[in-house]
């Protein structure tokens, strides 16, 4: 349900500007792997873990993401977010190059339980080949999948 | 059960007047019925409530017919504990029991009376689960972030973890956590200064091989010629060297390495700490802090790391928290890092560790305090130095120019041979690095007296020791006021043990008051029941415990001379060949440490096996979804990849799904690792097919012996189809847990695998394996727990094992019957029956209550239970294995427990009762709730904490509220905080 709430995603960047975006509901994308991907403007995007994966993993209590500059390849693991239940890989959902962290979300882990899909976005990327995001799943698919799997 | 005279049928015989037979009398079966915890009468009502007329038609109907021994173990027993233990005892009579001088790692010492008693000897210790449940964990808890602290204070590091199983794998952890941290990630090499003992060499050496990482053995000076990512020294080095490391650390920071320091805790009381010198990671063994060598272990080894590591640190680390009350609590910390490890990048399978070993060392530490410590190594020291210097005036000059307990001397062949054969008159085992005796070491220890000081110069120097005097060499050491041996760049300046606990209780009632403090906030088997799925915490019977204190178990040196421990060795074989016939394989080896480490080494052997046959192309482990996390980690880390299979509605292995992956992957499968009964409790029936499939199309099947209590004298691993498996000696052979650890897990193997066990670089096994290189630091593991499952094995014979895996079926159907109208019981087998264990699924309460699995764990605490299993292998359930040592009296207070609570959650599912305050919500509940002014709560007190009415004659306590594990895992704590916080 949350993903038809969210209208607004607020990234704060090292400079301390904001960039206001508006969000269409279905155009995030998502993983099989419950990252989600926006796409942003020049070909770079922005990933984060669904709302739906961080239920499942509970309180969030570390996050180890990558250096900016590191080159990834689309379903390489590229980051940890550890739980009081289960430590988890966060695999790229696109190919690319990492550009910016959120750094908030390492020293305050609970933004990934509290906001997966605004404040609690993972890491900024430039895209190798942004046709790879066609390839992955609508919102509203997601959310089936993942509802017929516990239903 | 002919020889099994029955309490009740002693009566009736006496009715009928039929005079019993000398035989029935003696009654060598009387173990079987302390074991077990249900008499016959209790058995009958049981099974009617399950409706089976006998154990034989229980176990017929659970057990598939293809799976079932067509004939009866062949072991020798039962016998009454007393016959085991004279037997045991004339085994080992004729052993010698010289003293060791060998060092290595290893050495005398001495456990304080009020330790031995009071906690090696004390089941409120040795009974205890490791302590995944803090709130009924406090006191071992406290003494654990103590042993962190400890290792702290020694090694100058910044985070402790709370024990690995052996200062070998802990140098192989180490090289595994530099792989992965390390800056330099261009380097495949790691590079092992040849001044390390050669047992940690060995072991290293194996580990490296499955990583796929190249190392380099060779003097330190020429590591700057390779490309490293990570070193490993030995301070002080093997041959007693006391060397500086600080160059050799900077120079392999400089290349983006590792420094991996190898280090012994008492020399730090005197020696500049590693952590003073840029060491990243510190690792040792705190045996000799209080421990016995007992032939190679149990013993804690330490794993220290700097601040950034933290997160890479491998096994359990202590945290402080806080509970709901807002008051300090200790937990297990980063527990995601051990008990779900990531399955596709784990590094580390290590799971159970040696906390009954790490707390002896702690507590042996706060007995002597910091003063104590200090006097201890510098009495060893000062006799090492008038040892070389009598030596040195009588023309001996030892090797190593700088030492501090340890001595290299050589010698010409014949002078080298006299001196070893004066050792030998003289009882004396010194360390022999060439057969022809050129080299010899010497290592001094807290058990070390002038005496024997005297006794080695006559050894080494023959009649040129006789004007030689200790006290003479004495004065003139304190004349000079140096710390000779110790050179200046590396003596310690720095304080340790400053904290109170460590100097707080020196005196023998003081200590004695602490260790039954301690020991009274936890749960352990001498308080209650402990249900642990896949755990088999059954009795640990005091006659088995009994043996392994005794000096001929306790006190060798794991080095000795074969002829020196015949009986010690005889004892390993006849419980090899014991566990061979129970598990229907050719060989077993004694060397793997832990489960984890048998999954290790089973499938080492098979990769070592498959390359044998020109098979290296074989590198997919299949690994059923159900299966325990270690099982991918372990597969990790002999370099195959894991494929999942998947698991049918039921919970067995879905054989379409295998057979996909195997038509897929055919050529490429080296193993499937297996667990039977499967994690879910149940006898899979297609278990054969299963083997017969991988072995057809040309892969080895691997069987997890963790539920091995299900099977025993009823199948055996070897008969299913299995290649190899490992048998945890402390679930179904009763090792105790020791509060989490020590453990054994041995693996059996077929004949074609015998070539390709672990062998060991010191003292080989003799067997037709020699050249392989170990697992373990110790050629047998964990030698001196062997003689608790040789009794038990000899104890219950064929018969009493029959029937305590009989009764261990029959108690958890019995509770999987008696629950089973209240709470689903999630898997069964055709006949709706359970193997030994059962799950209990909470899921649908979660949505009815918004009750969960912990906070059914959490209240169970109040009615003095230790929690079942949670969420393993299924979130959301609790799965339950009783074990046969519990009465039918104990399962019913459980049950009572458990259906109390259930018309708890329905008061919620009602409406009675909030959702969010209630008493499984509030759970656990301490002194401290019942105390406060004006209880607000929409519950009694009285339901609060004497929720039934047998709790009032036997209650326990939680010393804490629930504990908060969010707070604890984010700010990360693991040392121990101002005394001042606990008020």
């Amino acid at each position: 349900m949350l993903l038809f709430v969210i209208k607004n995603l607020i990234c704060r960047t090292d400079g301390g500007y904001e960039i206001i975006v508006t969000i269409q509901v279905g155009r995030l994308k998502y993983a099989k792997t419950h990252e989600w991907v926006r796409e942003e403007n020049a070909g770079t995007a922005i990933v984060g873990i669904s709302a739906h994966a961080q239920s499942l993993l509970g309180d969030v209590v570390f996050v180890e993401l990558p250096a900016p500059g590191t080159c990834v390849k689309r379903q390489e693991s590229i980051a940890v977010i550890e739980s009081v239940k289960a430590a988890s890989d966060v695999y790229a959902p696109v190919s690319g190059v990492i550009l910016k962290v959120n750094d908030d979300v390492v020293n305050s882990p609970e933004l990934i339980n509290e906001s997966p899909l605004e404040r609690g976005w993972l890491f900024s990327m430039q895209l190798d080949d942004a046709t790879e995001l066609d390839e992955l799943m609508d919102g509203e698919v997601y959310q089936d999948e993942h509802d017929s799997a516990f239903s | 059960m002919s020889t099994i005279l029955h309490f009740r049928n002693w009566h009736e015989s006496r009715a009928t007047s039929k005079r019993p037979s000398l035989t029935q009398l003696e009654h060598a079966g009387e173990f079987i019925r302390r074991h077990i915890g249900p008499d016959e009468f209790e058995q009958q009502q049981m099974l009617s409530q399950i409706g089976y007329d006998s154990l034989e038609a229980l176990v017929n109907a659970t057990v598939p017919a293809n799976i079932r021994m067509a004939r009866a173990l062949s072991l020798t027993g039962p016998m009454t504990e007393s016959a085991a233990l004279e037997k045991l005892k004339s085994l080992v009579a004729d052993d010698s029991l010289m003293r060791s001088f060998i060092g290595m790692g290893y050495y005398p010492s001495k456990t304080p009376g009020v330790i031995q008693r009071n906690v090696l000897e004390n089941p409120g210790w040795y009974t205890a689960y490791t302590p995944y449940q803090p709130e009924i964990s406090q006191g071992r808890l406290e003494c654990l972030l103590n042993f962190q602290q400890m290792i702290l204070d020694m090694t100058a590091m910044d985070i402790a973890n709370a024990s690995l199983l052996d200062e070998a794998t802990a140098a192989a952890e180490g090289m595994a956590l530099a792989r992965r941290v390390a800056t330099n990630r261009a380097s495949n090499t790691f590079f092992v200064d040849k001044r390390c003992f050669p047992q940690t060499i060995d072991v290293v050496r194996t580990r490296a091989r499955g990583f796929g990482i190249d190392i380099v053995v060779d003097d330190i000076g020429t590591m700057v010629e390779h490309d490293v990512f990570g070193v490993l020294l030995q301070y002080p080095g093997s041959m007693g060297q006391v060397t500086d490391p600080t160059s050799s650390i900077e120079a392999v920071h400089a290349q983006g390495g590792i420094a991996v320091v190898a280090t012994d805790l008492l020399s730090l009381a005197l020696l500049k700490p590693p952590g003073e010198m840029g060491a990243d990671v510190v690792v040792g063994s705190s045996q000799r802090f209080g421990v016995p060598m007992g032939y190679g272990g149990p013993h804690a080894a330490f794993f220290a790391v700097r601040d950034a590591y933290k997160r890479a640190v491998p096994g359990r680390i202590i945290g402080v928290s806080v509970d709901s009350r807002g008051k300090v609590g200790l937990r297990m910390a980063l527990q995601t890092r051990e008990q779900h490890i990531r399955r596709e990048r784990a590094n580390s399978n290590i799971c159970t560790s040696q906390v009954l070993l790490a707390n002896v060392a702690v507590l042996y530490a706060m007995y002597h305090g910091p003063e104590g410590i200090r006097r201890i190594a510098e009495r060893v020291h000062r006799l090492t130095s008038i040892l070389a210097q009598g030596l040195i005036d009588s023309g001996l000059v030892p090797h190593n120019t700088t030492w501090f307990d340890t001595l290299t001397l050589h010698f010409d062949v014949r002078d080298g041979e006299a001196a070893m054969h004066r050792a030998k008159a003289a009882g004396i085992n010194l360390r022999l690095d060439c057969p022809a005796g050129t080299q010899l070491g010497v290592s001094l220890d807290e058990c070390t007296t002038t005496a024997d000081v005297v006794r080695l110069w006559q050894v080494l120097l023959g009649d040129k020791a006789s004007s030689l005097c200790v006290e003479n060499l004495d004065a003139k050491i304190v004349a000079h006021g140096v710390s000779g041996g110790i050179p200046a760049e590396t003596v310690r300046q720095s304080s340790y043990l400053q904290h109170a606990f460590f100097n707080s209780y020196h005196s023998e009632t003081d200590m004695m008051r602490y260790l039954r403090r301690l020991e009274g906030r936890d749960i352990a088997l001498n308080h209650s029941m402990i249900a642990l799925g896949s755990c088999t915490m059954k009795l640990n019977a005091a006659a088995e415990m009994t043996p392994i204190l005794w000096p001929e178990f306790s006190q060798p040196h794991p080095f000795v001379p074969l002829e020196q421990v015949s009986g010690y060795v005889a004892m390993i074989a006849d419980l090899e060949s014991m566990l061979a016939e129970i598990t229907g394989f050719h060989t077993v080896s004694m060397q793997p440490n832990s489960g984890a480490q048998g999954e290790y080494a089973g499938l080492l052997t098979i990769r070592k096996y498959l390359d044998s046959i020109d098979q290296k192309q074989r590198d997919i482990c299949l690994i059923p979804q159900s299966a325990h996390g270690t099982n991918p980690a372990s597969a990790q880390m002999i370099g195959m990849q894991v494929v999942i299979v998947e698991c049918d509605e039921d919970g067995n292995i879905d054989t379409g799904d295998l057979r996909e992956k195997i038509a897929k992957f055919g050529p490429r499968v080296a193993a499937l690792m297996l667990t039977y009964p499967s994690t879910h409790g149940v006898y899979e029936v297609s278990v054969k097919e299963v083997c017969q499939m991988v072995h057809a199309c040309g892969g080895q099947v691997y069987m997890d012996g963790a539920n091995m209590n299900a099977q025993v004298a009823i199948t055996r691993p070897g008969d299913i189809g299995a290649d190899v498996a490992h048998v945890n000696l402390h679930k179904t052979f009763c090792i105790p847990h020791g509060g989490g650890g020590p453990g054994m897990g041995p693996i059996g193997v077929k004949k074609h695998l015998v070539p390709f066990l672990p062998d060991h670089c010191v003292v080989s096994s003799g067997k037709s394996w020699i050249g392989n290189s170990a697992v373990s630091a110790a050629p047998w593991g964990s030698a001196s727990i062997l003689p608790i499952s040789w009794m038990y094995i000899s104890m219950m014979g064929e018969q009493g094992l029959l029937r305590a895996t009989q009764v261990a079926i029959l108690n958890a159907n019995y509770i999987a019957s008696r629950l089973s109208d209240q709470y689903p019981i999630l898997y069964t087998g055709n006949k709706g029956l359970v193997a030994h264990e059962c799950i209990v699924d909470l899921r649908a309460l979660k949505e009815s209550s918004g009750v969960s699995d912990e906070d059914v764990a959490k209240r169970l605490m109040d009615f003095g239970f230790h929690a079942p299993t949670m969420s393993f292998p299924v979130a959301g359930t609790l799965m339950i294995e009783p074990t046969e040592s519990e009465s039918l009296a104990e399962l019913d207070r459980f049950i009572d427990a458990m259906l109390f609570i259930r018309e708890e959650i329905a008061a919620i599912e009602r409406g009675d009762m909030a959702r969010d305050n209630n008493p499984l919500k509030n759970a656990p509940h301490t002194l401290a709730d019942i105390m406060d002014e004006g209880w607000n709560k929409p519950y009694s007190k009285a339901q609060a904490v004497f929720p039934l009415p047998w709790l009032h004659e036997n209650k326990y306590w939680p010393p804490v509220n629930r504990i908060n594990n969010v707070h604890g895992d984010r700010v990360l704590l693991c040392s121990c905080p101002d005394t001042d916080v606990y008020r």
